[in-house]
Order: C-alpha cells, then structure tokens, then sequence
C-alpha cells in the first residue's frame, strides 16, 4: 500500500516548489503511477526567467494599469458644493468610453468622484456608501463627510503599495455645512475648498482659480465648474466625452446638467462665418 | 496540550446562564452606586468602605473619566472594572480618531455592553463581574443620559437608577421620589438616595457631578458633609413638621 501524502501547501512565492527541504523521515514516494503525481502535486507555474523578477512584475503593472486620465474638479462655494467631471476612459492612447460615470452617488447627501483605476474607485465607493449606511443604523445619525472620508482614506491606506490606484474627492453636506475632502490610494486625506484631479487638472485649475468666487449663484457656480471641465478636454487627450455637473446642496446632491463637450466648443466659440475671397474654379484640362 | 476554548458559560436546562448570574450576585456584594439624571446636570454617587489609614484614598477614585464628556461609575470586581474602563478609554480615542467626532453616550455604553456579552459567549473567558453607570452629555445636542450596563451585556437608558449593595432600596427610594430636577437638587438627590443604605458622613461617599460646560468635578469630603448636613437638617424639618399637631398636612 503506497503512503498517500496530501499536499495543500500554499505559499506566496510563486517559485517551482521544490521539496527537498522537507522532513526526511517523511516518505516521500515517487509512485509510477505519473498521473497520481500531477494530482498530488502542489500547484506551481514555471516563472519567466528574468533576473529582477520582482522589476519585472511593476513594469508588467504599470503598463496594464490605468492611468489617471481624467477630469474632475470640486469646490465649495455659499450654496454648497459644485462637483464635476469628464466622462472619458482611456488605456494610453486608446479610448475605451466616452461615456463613464465618474461622480459616483454614495448616498442621498454625498458624493464621490473617480480618478484612476475606475474598478478601485467603483468598488470602494460602494463599500463606502455600505459603511455609512451602516452608521446611521447605528448611531441614528448621519456620518459626516469629514468621517466618512477618513474611512475611506484609512482603508486605502492598509492597502497602501498592493497597486490600488485612487484619486477621489468626497463631497458632501453635513451638520458642519458643506465639505469637501481629496482621497487618494496612497492613504493621503486632504480637507479643501477647491480641488481638481486628474490628468486634466492643471487645465481646470487655470479656469478654475481664476474664476472662482465664494458668494456665487448655483447657476454661476455650475457654470464655472462646466467650463472648467470644457477646457481641460480640451487640451487633455485623456479626458472627453460628456462634462456632467452636481450641485451638494443643504437637502443632498442633484444633478444639474450634462453637457457633449464637441457641443460646449462651438458653444463657446461659434463658428464666425467666413468671407470667401477666392472661388476656386475648376481648370479645364486640355 | 489543553486547549481552552471550550466556552465556560453555557446554558442550564432551563435556560439559565449561571455564570452570568453568579457574576450578577457579585456586583450585588460590591459597593453601591447611584446615578441622577437632571436637566443640566447628572450625578453619581458610589459609597465609599472605610480607606485603611495608611492607603492613599486618591489612588482608589470609584468615578471616572472616560473621555471629557463621559464619566463612568461601577459596581463589582474593581479589578474588572479596570480592563474593562482602559478598553472604553481606548474605544473613546479611536472613535475620535476615525470618525472625527467625540463619542455618543450611547455608543460608548453600546461598546463596553457589546464587550460584556462578548465574554459570555467566548471561549475559556468567565464573564466581567461588574455592572456599570455610564453618564455624559452627547457632543452634537448636549442633552444629558444616563445608562447602565450588566454582566450579561444588556444596557438602558435611565432617568436615576442604583446598582451594588441594597441597589433594590436605593431604586425604590428614588421611584418614590424621582422629579425632574437641575443643578443642586440633583446633587442632593443623589446623594439622600445613597444615604439609605449608607452611613451618613463625607468619608463613605465619594460622589461626582458632571455639566455641559465644566465636564466632570469631584467633590471634596467637606462639600459632601456640608451637603449631607443640609439634608439631615430638612429631614429633621419634616419629621418635626410631621409631629407637630399645628401644621396641616397637604
């Protein structure tokens, strides 16, 4: 009768695992029968040979993960928080959709924009807005948005350096008034008045900053935010597609526009009729 | 090697948990507490057995903080009590620390009951031998509460309540005459209940009032015996009222 032996050995390095270190007294039997063997064997895959694994699998990272090609912008004013963003999803130079939703509705009251890997910001977003939920049952009130964030920011801080890409803005109205926190996947929490993320954010900003005023109108404010985001796509290849536009208000967020940004353009900057001076005639060919 | 996670408080067959209630018979051996609920002010008071002459009475403090707002007094094992004070302390902090705000009364009353009952489902852990009075002032609407929590991990909200030694007198006592009251009348109610069952003098109680504005203050043994003469002198008031044939009653 052969001894059977049941390895469920799981390690976290992915090497051919070689059993020579094992207890010797240990019968470990090479049965003829090969296919027993397979069976029994631990799972293992032969490695690429590379020298620097390890540079190897970030540079692998780095080239399938996306990058924060976006626009989204926030900022605080007298009636709330105006909160906006782009619409368009690139991989490199590739568009895959000109029609992402990036603000993302945690609850009634607050909301969140995505930046980066939109998987990451969808997926924690969501068990954000489980986690708040979960506090009002507790605590028969609403968590703030200096709370909330700061759940946020303490999850994506333990997992810190395992390749979360996040770069989110938490806007929201509590009993403080309005509020408005940057979230990002190194674990930083910054409380602000005015923010942009993204690649088109240096864009925004410029329209951004010089535009804003604190005691603006909503329609003054949602204007602004509109073309700030209309700017940023377009001088930014990685942001496009739709500038939609939310209003946090004292009752909870709204949706007040969302805009084609090809339209926005000739919005902005018709086009002048031109006077034509020459009309090109057609030379007969002799 | 034993391995100790077999439970130790299981149920009897007629669905007791005797660990539970031999904890609960515990906190019935140990000192007396009361708690007072005003409208703007809430007091505990705890006897105070007679201190060694050489102890230091200040290391034997039977009040205390948990957090700026939440004072807490018990009954029972005072060994439990520390654990299970230092782990709500902790519990204050990193609530602050992530929530960015100052613990409820009752979430904090909700933590330390959640971590009694955990003891009595877990295994190779006897329960704590200790019921708690927890008050405070919640940091968002300032309103006052007072709760109490068990062995068994259960806890309410109460207007007054006592736990300890003879805590059934002291609970009748104050449902004969519990009103609302503010400021001084709940520090002389508080402290005319615990004087049912304990001698009277500023050296065996030690008590402690908490408001909104000035969080908790400990009162000095001469306050206290100030206080305790004032009330025996209105309850020699009364019985002489009482006795005299003049005086109508009404």
């Amino acid at each position: 009768m052969d001894t059977v032996l049941n390895y469920t050995l799981i390690t976290d390095t992915m090497m051919k695992i070689d059993f020579g270190g094992l207890d010797p007294s240990a019968p470990i039997k090479r049965n003829t029968d090969d296919w027993r063997d397979e069976i029994l064997a631990a799972p293992s895959f032969a490695l690429p040979t590379t020298a620097d694994f390890d540079g190897f699998q970030k540079a692998a990272v780095q080239m399938v993960k996306p990058a924060k090609g976006t626009t989204t912008l926030a900022f605080i004013f007298k009636e709330g928080v105006m909160v906006a963003a782009d619409s368009r999803a690139s991989m490199g130079g590739y568009i895959s959709s000109q029609s992402v939703k990036k603000i993302i509705e945690i609850n009634p009251y607050m909301l969140g924009t995505m930046a980066g890997g939109a998987a990451d910001c969808q997926f924690w977003h969501r068990n954000l807005g489980i986690k708040c939920r979960l506090h009002e049952l507790a605590n028969k009130r609403r968590i703030s948005v200096a709370g909330a964030s700061k759940l946020l920011a303490n999850i994506l801080y333990s997992y810190r350096g395992m390749g979360l890409s996040v770069g989110t803005m938490i806007a929201g109205w509590d009993e403080q008034g309005p509020g408005l926190y940057y979230v990002d996947s190194e674990g930083g929490r910054l409380k602000g008045t005015r923010f942009s993320v993204g690649s088109g954010s240096p864009y925004a900003y410029g329209v951004l900053d010089s535009g804003y005023r604190f005691d603006m109108s909503v329609e003054e404010a949602a204007e602004l935010a509109r073309r700030a985001i209309y700017h940023a796509t377009f001088r930014d290849g990685a942001s496009g597609g739709v500038a939609s536009v939310y209003h946090v208000g004292p009752v909870g967020w709204k949706k007040l526009s969302g805009d084609d940004v090809g339209e926005l353009h000739y919005k902005y900057y018709p086009v002048e009729p031109n006077v034509v001076e020459q009309e090109m005639a057609e030379v007969p060919i002799a | 090697m034993a391995r100790y996670d077999r439970a130790i408080t299981v149920f009897s067959p007629d669905g007791h948990l005797f660990q539970v209630e031999y904890a609960l018979e515990a906190v019935r051996k140990g000192n007396a507490a009361v708690g007072v609920r005003g409208t703007d002010t809430i007091v505990l008071a705890v006897e105070k057995k007679s201190t060694p002459k050489l102890q230091d009475s200040r290391s034997v403090r039977k009040i205390v903080n948990l957090d700026d707002h939440i004072a807490l007094a018990c009954a029972g094992l005072k060994a439990d009590a520390r654990v299970l004070i230092n782990r709500a302390r902790i519990e204050c902090q990193s609530h602050k620390l992530t929530i960015e705000d100052p613990v409820t009364v009752e979430y904090i009353t909700r933590y330390i009951a959640g971590l009694q009952q955990k003891y009595t489902q877990s295994g190779g852990v006897r329960p704590f031998g200790l019921s708690t009075l927890i008050i405070g002032f919640d940091p968002h609407t300032g309103i006052p509460s007072l709760y109490q929590t068990d062995p068994s991990g259960t806890f309410s909200a109460w207007k007054a309540n006592a736990t300890g030694r003879n805590s059934n007198s002291i609970r009748e006592f104050l449902e004969k005459n519990y009103k609302e009251t503010s400021g001084q009348e709940t520090l002389k109610l508080a402290i005319r209940a615990l004087l049912e069952v304990v001698e009277s003098g500023g050296k065996n109680i030690e008590v402690a009032v908490m408001t909104k504005d000035h969080g908790l203050r400990q009162l000095e043994e001469d306050e206290i015996d100030a206080i305790v003469a004032e009330i025996e002198a209105e309850k020699a008031a009364a019985e002489a009222a009482k006795k005299s044939p003049s005086t109508k009653e009404t």
